[in-house]
């Protein structure tokens, strides 16, 4: 069957190679048509619009210097269509298309951006720290987004928790690391996953509690020199894809979505 | 007589065992232990008994989160179980051939490990609350996790999950199998890939022999090893 019988031929292909030569966003936009967003290229994140779990890909895109467009899940009906799809290996989100996969599990997504952008280390060793590193801000994090789930005669102690094991656990395990190699960077004297991640939860902290690195100078200054990179000092204005911290609507809105 | 924590780092060399410093328990060292006798990696134990031995740890620096799983290995102090699991496996080969067979092996573990964390916290919840939790673990188990790995083993008709070798991944999701069968014993009925699995991995000589009495391999955990826990790390 030639290409024309298939009806490939005339008008139908030159409208396609016309589209093939349009910038991405408007291919999207025209046709629809799932070849052109892979063509794209551009990952594809799929979540609420708000911070959550899938804020750390953001920032971790962001500083890599990856366009990345976003489909944000706004009612339940949303979530129980890319379940029943079959695009949620686990019927969860953060889930994010890139490079052919359905990604699913933050960590797991995460890993693959920083290893495909050189924000993994040279060797095994320096991944290592930069694991340990950041499953330590993962689990301070962790705690400052669950902060508006608990009940809320317990939102007072886990503040002041959350504060706890910030200034006793987890800064003081970073400013000792720049202390002792007196680097600009937590692992291998360059600009890792662990970096843009510690910068995140400092942010984030300092949302808690605005003083809260009065006792680290290092990470001060960690803070000031990782802020200025270009491509994050661009996350970081306005207009940006960097989600606001979440107010009590967008919780309840969540909540109403997930069940929770 | 304790070890001193404060040994100079360089006296264990790369070619020493690893050491695993945790309770003398399954909790969250259990999965390293799964992972470094499946990579046939012979290695020492500390266990933690008293409140004592757990804050030399913290004097000594030794807990960069003031955290225990800590395994001492390669002249590093290793903290945090993923991070630890991620350089066993990428250092045994257990990590698949390139970026994206590792992404789909990071999602499966993860996965796992969700389920896995269900099972860790059952002994330290109240009383009222084990039956539903016992019932939550079931339904999870069978209707979100254990689906996923019998389609991918369905569709690719390999013996392992990801790139026909083992991973990683396959030994996790082996361990996750027998820790959701000691609570419901029937949970693969509905799964001849994953009974199938079980089998193949049973019979692998690493995991065949880290399955027989005298391995390494902890019980599941009773009530001494719940007070224990919580009397060291002293949470009420």
């Amino acid at each position: 069957m030639s290409a024309s019988e298939r009806g490939w031929g005339g008008r139908r292909r030159q409208a396609l190679i016309s589209v093939l030569s349009w910038p991405p966003a408007q291919r999207k936009e025209r046709t629809g048509n799932r070849n052109a967003e892979i063509m794209a290229g551009k990952p594809k994140l799929h979540y609420t619009n708000g911070r959550g779990k899938m804020e750390s890909i953001r920032w971790l895109l962001a500083a890599a210097g990856v366009e990345f467009e976003e489909e944000f899940i706004e009612t339940k009906e949303d979530l129980e269509k890319l379940r029943n799809d079959g695009s949620l290996l686990f019927q969860q989100v953060p889930m994010v298309e890139i490079d052919g996969m359905k990604m699913v599990q933050t960590r797991a997504i995460l890993s693959y951006i920083a290893a495909k952008h050189n924000l993994y280390g040279k060797d095994l060793k320096e991944r290592a720290w930069i694991d340990m590193y950041v499953e330590g801000t993962t689990d301070l994090m962790g705690m400052i987004m669950y902060l508006p789930f608990q009940p809320a005669e317990a939102k007072e102690k886990n503040l002041a928790l959350i504060i706890e094991r910030a200034t006793a656990r987890y800064f003081p395990a970073y400013e000792k690391v720049l202390k002792d190699h007196g680097h600009d960077y937590l692992v291998g004297n360059k600009l890792s996953w662990a970096d843009i991640h510690l910068l995140e939860a400092i942010l984030m902290a300092e949302e808690c509690k605005p003083d809260i690195l009065s006792a680290f100078p290092l990470l001060q200054a960690f803070k000031g020199r990782i802020s200025n990179i270009p491509t994050i000092k661009k996350f970081l204005q306005p207009g940006s894809q960097r989600k606001p911290p979440a107010d009590e609507k967008f919780i309840a809105h969540v909540k109403k979505i997930f069940n929770m | 007589m304790l070890p001193s924590w404060t040994e100079n780092q360089e006296l264990r060399s790369m070619s020493e065992k690893p050491r695993l410093i945790y309770f003398n328990g399954r909790g969250r060292m259990e999965s390293v232990r799964w992972l470094l006798a499946a990579a046939r990696v012979e290695f020492e134990e500390i266990f933690l008994d008293t409140r004592e031995q757990y804050v030399k740890l913290i004097k000594d620096g030794s807990l960069m989160f003031q955290q225990v799983p800590l395994v001492e290995i390669d002249g590093m102090k290793m903290v945090q179980t993923r991070a630890i699991l991620s350089y066993i496996a990428g250092k045994y080969n257990l990590y698949g051939k390139d970026l994206k067979e590792r992404a789909f092996i990071d999602m499966y573990v993860e996965g796992i490990t969700d389920l896995m964390h269900m099972i860790l916290m059952f002994p330290f919840s109240p009383p009222e609350a084990k039956e539903k939790n016992l019932a939550l673990i079931t339904e999870r188990a069978t209707h979100r996790y254990f689906p996923v790995f019998e389609k991918a083993l369905k569709q690719h008709g390999q013996d392992f999950l990801v790139g026909n070798q083992v991973s990683w991944a396959d030994i996790q999701l082996m361990e996750v199998i027998l820790a959701v069968e000691e609570k419901t014993p029937a949970v693969l009925l509905a799964f001849p890939q994953l009974q199938a699995f079980k089998t193949r991995m049973s019979n692998m000589p690493a995991i065949k022999k880290f399955l027989q009495p005298g391995s390494p391999r902890k019980p599941p955990p009773d009530d001494h090893y719940v007070s224990t826990v919580l009397k060291v790390l002293a949470e009420e």
